[in-house]
C-alpha cells in the first residue's frame, strides 16, 4: 500500500474485481466436455483458467485487507448469493455459443481497458495483480471479438444466434460502467479506475467489430439492468454457486 | 544481498535453478523461460522469487515446489520461494538458449517484440519450427497449455504448438 484510503473501501473493491473474474470463470468452465469443437473447448478452458487465476490473485489480496482471516477459498466457496458483488452480465447462462462469445466480449474488452488503467493505480498490489490479467483479457477480446464477426457473417442461423445474444445481453452492459461513492472515493485516492470515462472507447470498439459482423447497432438508450455489485442478483447466480459450492460446504476440509 | 554470502553460492543457486525444468515444457528450465526474478539473501535464508506466465498457470505452485525441492538437495535448506506478480512476465524475458530450445522441440518460439495486436491487424507470420516453411496457419488462438496456440504448416503439413507472444 503507497497511499490511503479507507480499508473496508479497497476490500469491497477488490472482492468485486474477485466475483467477477471467479463467476464468469465457473461459467466458462460449464462448457468443459461439450463444446462445438475441441479447439474451443481448450479456448474456453483457458479463458476460464485465466479469469480464475485473476480471481485468486484478487481474492487473496481481499482476504488479507479484510484482516478476518478469511482466505481465497473461504470467500469463493462459503458466502451466499447476497454477498456476491459481481455485474449480472458475467452470471448470465451459457446459453448456446453465440451467447458465451458476446458476453465474453463484452466482459473482456471492457475488463482490457479497466486492468489497462488499473496497472497504474496508487495500490502497488492492484497495479501488480492488473499488470498481469490485461494481457489476459486483451487475448480473450481478440478471440471473442473475432467470433463474433465469424458468426455474425457467416450462416443465417449462426447471424440469427448471435444478433438475438446480443439483443438480450446489452442491457446487462450498462452495469460495469457505473460508479458509486465507493468508487468515487478510491478514484480520487488514485486506487480506482474511471469506468465511466472508458465507456465511449469500449462502445467506439463494439460498434467496429459489430460493422464487421454485420449486426446491427444497439441502441444507447436501453433500459439497464443494475444490482449485482451491491448483491442483488439474478435468479441464475444461486444456481451457479450450489454446484460450485457443493464440494466444500459438504466436505469443509476435503483435500485433494 | 549480505557479506557472509559470496557470489559463488549466489552462483551455485543459479546452476541448481537453471536444472529445474518447466513442467509443461520440459526441454526449457525456470531459467530459460525467464520466471525466476531474484536470488538474495535474508539473514540466514535464501529467498527466490518466481513470477507466473498466466494468473492462472496450474504449474505455478508446482514449479515452486520443486523449486523448494531442489534447493534443498543442493544443501539451501532454509530456502524461500515466493511470487512476485510485477512487473509482469513478458515473452520477451524466454532466453536466447531457450528460443533455440523451444524450436527443437518442436514449439514456434513466440515472436519478438509483438505487442498489442488489434482486432482486425494482420495475421502474424509464424516460422514452422520443424521445416522452417513462413507458410502457416493458425487453427486456434489457444492450444493445450495457456501459453500455447495450436498452428498448421502448409508446406510440411505438420500442426504445431507456437508459444504466444505476451
Amino acid at each position: 500500500m503507497t497511499t490511503t484510503c479507507d480499508q473496508k473501501d479497497l476490500f469491497t473493491y477488490v472482492l468485486r474485481l474477485g466475483d467477477s473474474g471467479l463467476v464468469l470463470g465457473q461459467r466458462l468452465s460449464e462448457w468443459v466436455g461439450k463444446a462445438p469443437m475441441l479447439e474451443e473447448e481448450m479456448a474456453l478452458a483457458n479463458m476460464a483458467l485465466d479469469m480464475i487465476g485473476q480471481a485468486r490473485n484478487f481474492l487473496s489480496y481481499a482476504g488479507e485487507l479484510e484482516g478476518k482471516d478469511r482466505g481465497e477459498d473461504e470467500l469463493a466457496m462459503h458466502r451466499d448469493v447476497g454477498s456476491f458483488s459481481n455485474p449480472l452480465l458475467v452470471e448470465q447462462p451459457n446459453r448456446d455459443f453465440a451467447y458465451t462469445m458476446v458476453r465474453q466480449y463484452f466482459y473482456a474488452s471492457f475488463a482490457e481497458r479497466l486492468f489497462e488503467q488499473l496497472q497504474h493505480s496508487a495500490d502497488s498490489r492492484l497495479a501488480g495483480i492488473a499488470a498481469k490479467a490485461v494481457k489476459e483479457c486483451r487475448y480473450h477480446a481478440r478471440h471473442s471479438g473475432l467470433w463474433l464477426v465469424r458468426l455474425g457473417d457467416g450462416t443465417e442461423e449462426s447471424h440469427q444466434r448471435v444478433a438475438r445474444a446480443l439483443e438480450e445481453l446489452w442491457p446487462y452492459t450498462g452495469e460495469l460502467f457505473e460508479m458509486d461513492e465507493l468508487d468515487r472515493r478510491l478514484l480520487q485516492a488514485g486506487v480506482a479506475v474511471d469506468v465511466q470515462a472508458m465507456r465511449a472507447d469500449w462502445r467506439e470498439a463494439l460498434d467496429q467489430v459489430l460493422v464487421e459482423a454485420r449486426i446491427p447497432l444497439p441502441s444507447d438508450d436501453t433500459w439497464m439492468h443494475s444490482g449485482g455489485r451491491s448483491g442483488h442478483h439474478s435468479e441464475h447466480l444461486g444456481h451457479l454457486l450450489a454446484t460450485m459450492q457443493i464440494l466444500p460446504r459438504s466436505y469443509p476440509d476435503a483435500n485433494w | 544481498m549480505i557479506a557472509s554470502y559470496s557470489d559463488a553460492q549466489t552462483s551455485q543457486v543459479w546452476q541448481v535453478l537453471e536444472a529445474v525444468p518447466d513442467p509443461e515444457i520440459p526441454v526449457l528450465s525456470i531459467v530459460d523461460l525467464g520466471i525466476v526474478r531474484e536470488v538474495a539473501w535474508q539473514d540466514d535464508c535464501l529467498l527466490v522469487s518466481i513470477t507466473p506466465t498466466y494468473s492462472g498457470c496450474p504449474a505455478a505452485e508446482l514449479i515452486r515446489n520443486q523449486v523448494g525441492l531442489a534447493l534443498a538437495d543442493a544443501g539451501f535448506a532454509t530456502a524461500r520461494v515466493s511470487e512476485v506478480l510485477s512487473p509482469a512476465w513478458t515473452t520477451d524475458w524466454i532466453s536466447g538458449t531457450g528460443r533455440e530450445k523451444l524450436r527443437q522441440y518442436g514449439i514456434a518460439p513466440p515472436e519478438k517484440a509483438t505487442g498489442r495486436r488489434g482486432l482486425f491487424s494482420p495475421e502474424l507470420t509464424i516460422h514452422c519450427p520443424r521445416c522452417d516453411s513462413r507458410s502457416t496457419e493458425c487453427i486456434s488462438e489457444f492450444g493445450s497449455t495457456p501459453c500455447k496456440a495450436h498452428y498448421r504448416c502448409l508446406d510440411c503439413l505438420e500442426p504445431f504448438d507456437y508459444f504466444k507472444c505476451l
